[in-house]
């Protein structure tokens, strides 16, 4: 028991920051605490990846687990950190190996499936550019991913699949299970709805100038922050 | 004679599988089963000059959750004010206090596991 690492990349806008997930098992009662400021999906993910980790055989510590990412001023959103969290907390608790500077960027379903995430490739250029050519992303994300030039990456449909191949004991791990069903990033479904339409924004008025000049001039865009707050 | 639960003798076996082992670990139990308006301690026990309130929890599996996670923040707060009580009654005072938490899973198969967790909170 101990100390665990592992590293993941926190997107602000198209920017990527290098995160490191420390995480440490205190001997006390049980609890689970996520540090350096996440949002509230972020939050959640302490649920997501104890049912995950146990129905892939390799249950979380029955300790207190604390999970702190680094730098712990950067605002951290999304559940893209689920699978680096639960590889440094089964690293504190020696179940799996020393992970070295692996990045892992993926969502984790309750059944120890690795879900793909929104705003890889520029996630994994910035972990390329700062050094971290290792990549583990889930098997739907990694097409994307080995888009950019330098990565080595490494696309995983299972928890129990990844954690094996990190060294965790194979008698207890739920290797065979195969998960089903079609793994699209977050609301990427749109069929069945008319085409979206400007004049159905209201207010707004500076973003839809924005986005029409945008348009006319073949500029990419990006628009951060949460909606509605314009004046 | 009152009929007893299974629960019950379940937990008064585990208790004396804690009480045994915690003896092992050098404390001298001092009370066991200790009752007040507010509530019970399972066992009283001094290791050196700290006065030990530990409460024990026992399981015959894991399937409803590990023994641990059934000590939340209100029972600790109630263990506090209990061991308050024990101190209070017994007119002991000027010790260190300290709250422990015994873990006990026996399937009444194999050996029974246990686990102690010191200054829980």
């Amino acid at each position: 028991m101990g100390v665990g690492r592992s590293y993941c990349v926190a997107l602000v806008g198209l920017n990527g920051y290098i995160v490191e997930v420390e995480a440490d098992i205190g001997q006390t009662l049980p609890s689970f605490v996520i540090l350096g400021l996440p949002d509230a999906a972020l939050n959640e993910a302490k649920e997501r990846i104890r049912s995950a980790a146990q129905n892939s055989g390799i249950p979380l510590s029955r300790r207190k687990i604390t999970a702190n990412l680094i730098p712990a001023s950067l605002p951290k959103r999304g559940s893209g950190f689920d699978l680096a969290i639960t590889m440094a907390v089964l690293c504190a608790a020696n179940d799996v190996r020393s992970i070295g500077r692996t990045v892992f960027m993926a969502e984790l379903g309750l059944d120890g499936r690795l879900r793909p995430v929104r705003g890889i490739l520029p996630a994994v250029m910035a972990a390329v550019q700062a050094g971290f050519p290792d990549i583990v992303v889930a098997e739907a994300n990694a097409a994307e991913a080995s888009l950019v030039p330098g990565a080595k990456v490494h696309g995983y449909k299972t928890l129990a699949r990844l954690a094996y191949d990190f060294g965790a004991d194979p008698k207890d791990l739920v290797l065979d299970y195969e998960p089903s069903g079609t793994d699209t990033a977050e609301d990427d479904d749109t069929t069945g709805f008319p085409e979206p339409d400007l004049c159905d924004v209201s207010g707004q008025g500076e973003a839809r100038r924005a986005l029409e000049v945008a348009a006319a001039g073949g500029h990419h865009m990006l628009l951060t922050g949460p909606p509605g707050l314009c004046p | 004679m009152m009929v007893m639960r299974a629960k019950d003798l379940l937990g008064q076996h585990g208790e004396a599988l804690a009480a045994e082992f915690l003896e092992t670990q050098g404390m001298r139990i001092i009370d066991r089963n200790w009752r007040c308006t507010d509530g019970e301690i399972d066992i009283v026990a001094l290791e050196g000059d700290i006065l030990v309130v530990a409460e024990v929890k026992t399981r015959r599996s894991l399937d409803y959750g590990h023994p641990f996670e059934a000590v939340g923040p209100a029972k600790l707060a109630r263990l506090h004010r209990l061991a308050s009580s024990w101190c209070r009654a017994h007119e002991v005072r000027a010790l260190r206090r300290r709250i422990d938490v015994v873990g006990v899973v026996d399937d009444g198969i194999g050996r029974p596991l246990l686990e102690h967790l010191r200054g829980v909170g």
